[in-house]
């Protein structure tokens, strides 16, 4: 009897794994830890720690021994809490028994959003540049990614033209995250009902990714699920990371009808089975105390966005200003180099990291993603090195 | 407390030019709104936060609670602004509760401190009894956490 020769363990690896390339960032941040003394705008998370209250509401929990599994759902309490907090601001009303899941981020929320609905073949329309999961996930989920690309031009908006334009009969999900990560790109009330238009002429699900919805600077966040229509089609996705300065806790969450919140629990519960239950507690706490967490954040945030976009002005660099998130995503085009070599030279030169536009999409060339979650004291230094690079670049 | 006030309490050192920039503000009507404040008397003064437990010759703070009669007028306003005078007090606040006032009280030495209470406080007409503390340690002064190491190990990059 012939025996094949056995393959190697790469090959073995399943093909739709196997061929996602490697992130960008990854690469980038491989560079960036061999160096010393860096300073970083190329971090995607807030430059604070936890509020201490919902620190020790975590270390309360613990002390009380509260180390157990919780309902795959998540504690009911704070199901009940996060309805509330939901409602009030966006004005639609959940279940807290049948239409919230808590989750371990919203990273798990939408790939377990995805899971459920996509069949192998189904479109999924997703705009760029865009965080650096969606991509990768509709395609583990055997979907069809098909990006739209937005740019500074058009102040990364999504328009119901350019929908119309990639909507085919397989489109099944259309994936939102404004405000954006890495553009800051936020939507006008207007802008989302001509896209919820859309999602309900072709009968679309939508996947909202509204991770930084409180973290909006000039006009209050318009979500598309307050659009009426939307909340029979909408999966809510939202979670603690970037608002309370909770990203280690890994907690998010999921809104959706009865039918799709029981779907992505059916994957949850063999999978994850439940988020941490101390992270649950701590989120609690952040939702019954609120004390003025958000908006003392947000308020930081915004005086550091104005700072970072005067300093981009002054040394001639075109930056659309972010209307929400906490990124500024400049133009670097007009000086010749790529988005990955400016990022690269401004290391090796100045010391200072931004992350490459490219690690968001290939529309992201022309560009970089600079965090201004960053202590002031480093935003004070950082930028004088990149006014210097540039100078030498014109 | 407005924006330029939480900046300037976090930063006293912070240059117009920065803070215009922040608050995206010209940098005159910085400037002249911090003028105001300080002809408002809202802006005090500008101090340094030190963390005393660092220097070789770092002071002794005492803390001591001080029992008063009051006044028929002014109540305890006299006594406690002649008390405030003293060099040696650096905070001195009236209290509710089982005493009157709260001062903290530095000197170079224990025996400064001591001497200080026993010499010059204790004595005054109207001060009826005082309890001294002395403290060891500063862990937090002016919102600022004095000890606290950064064991905070935050990737460099991500997304």
């Amino acid at each position: 009897m012939k025996t094949n020769a056995p393959k190697s363990l790469r090959d073995r690896i399943a093909a739709h794994v196997r061929d996602i390339p490697r992130s960008g960032i990854r690469d980038f941040f491989d560079i960036v830890s061999s160096r010393d003394d860096v300073i970083s705008l190329g971090v995607g998370e807030p430059d604070f720690v936890t509020p201490w209250h919902i620190r020790e509401a975590a270390i309360t929990a613990l002390e009380q021994g509260v180390t157990s599994y919780t309902s795959n759902f998540g504690l009911l309490s704070l199901r009940k809490e996060l309805s509330s907090y939901v409602k009030g601001l966006i004005g639609v009303e959940y279940s807290a028994d049948r239409e919230i899941l808590v989750t371990v981020g919203v990273s798990e929320a939408m790939d377990l959003a995805l899971r459920a609905l996509i069949e192998p073949g189904d479109e999924v329309l997703y705009h760029e540049p865009c965080y650096v999961s969606y991509n990768p996930i509709i395609t583990f989920a055997h979907g069809v990614p098909v990006k739209i690309e937005t740019s500074v031009e058009n102040s990364f908006r999504l328009t119901r033209a350019q929908l119309e334009e990639k909507v085919t009969e397989k489109t099944k999900v259309l994936i939102l995250n404004f405000p954006t990560n890495p553009t800051g790109a936020v939507l006008s009330r207007k802008e989302t009902e001509e896209i919820a238009a859309f999602a309900i002429e072709h009968d679309l699900i939508v996947l909202s990714d509204e991770i930084y919805g409180e973290l909006s600077y000039d006009v209050q966040h318009s979500s598309i699920l307050a659009v009426p229509g939307m909340r029979e089609r909408t999966v809510y996705l939202h979670g603690f990371s970037k608002a309370w300065a909770m990203t280690g806790f890994r907690l998010g969450f999921s809104c959706a009808p009865p039918e799709l919140t029981e779907a992505m629990m059916k994957i949850h519960q063999y999978t994850m089975l439940c988020a941490p239950v101390l992270s649950q507690r701590a989120a609690l706490e952040a939702l019954q105390n609120p004390a003025e967490d958000i908006a003392g954040m947000r308020e930081s945030y915004a005086a550091r966005r104005n700072y970072m976009h005067s300093a981009f002005q002054e040394m001639g660099v075109e930056c659309f200003l972010p209307g929400g998130a906490f990124y500024m995503f400049p133009t670097i085009g007009k000086f010749g180099l790529s988005s990955y070599d400016f990022a690269m030279k401004l290391l090796e030169e100045e010391n200072v990291a931004v992350v490459p536009g490219t690690a968001f999409g290939a529309c992201g060339e022309g560009s970089v993603r600079c965090c201004f979650a960053t202590a002031f004291d480093d935003l004070k230094e950082a930028m004088p090195r990149i006014a210097r690079f540039v100078s030498r670049l014109s | 407390m407005d924006e330029l006030l939480k900046l300037l309490k976090n930063n006293a050192k912070e240059s117009p030019e920065n803070l215009a920039k922040l608050l995206g503000q010209p940098v005159e009507a910085i400037s002249e709104k911090i003028e105001e404040y300080e002809a408002a008397g809202i802006i005090q003064g500008y101090q340094t936060v030190i963390n005393e437990d660092k220097l070789e010759d770092g002071p002794v703070t005492a803390v001591i609670e001080v029992r008063l009669t009051a006044e028929r007028e002014g109540g305890f306003n006299r006594i406690a602004e002649r008390i405030s005078r003293f060099p040696e007090v650096r905070s001195a606040y009236l209290m509710s509760g089982g005493y009157d006032l709260l001062l903290f009280v530095g000197g170079k030495t224990l025996n400064e401190v001591a001497s200080f209470v026993s010499e010059k406080l204790s004595p005054l007409s109207g001060v009826v009894g005082t309890g001294t503390h002395f403290m060891l340690k500063t862990y937090k002064r002016n919102d600022v956490l004095m000890h606290t190491p950064d064991e905070n190990e935050r990737p460099q990059i991500s997304p």
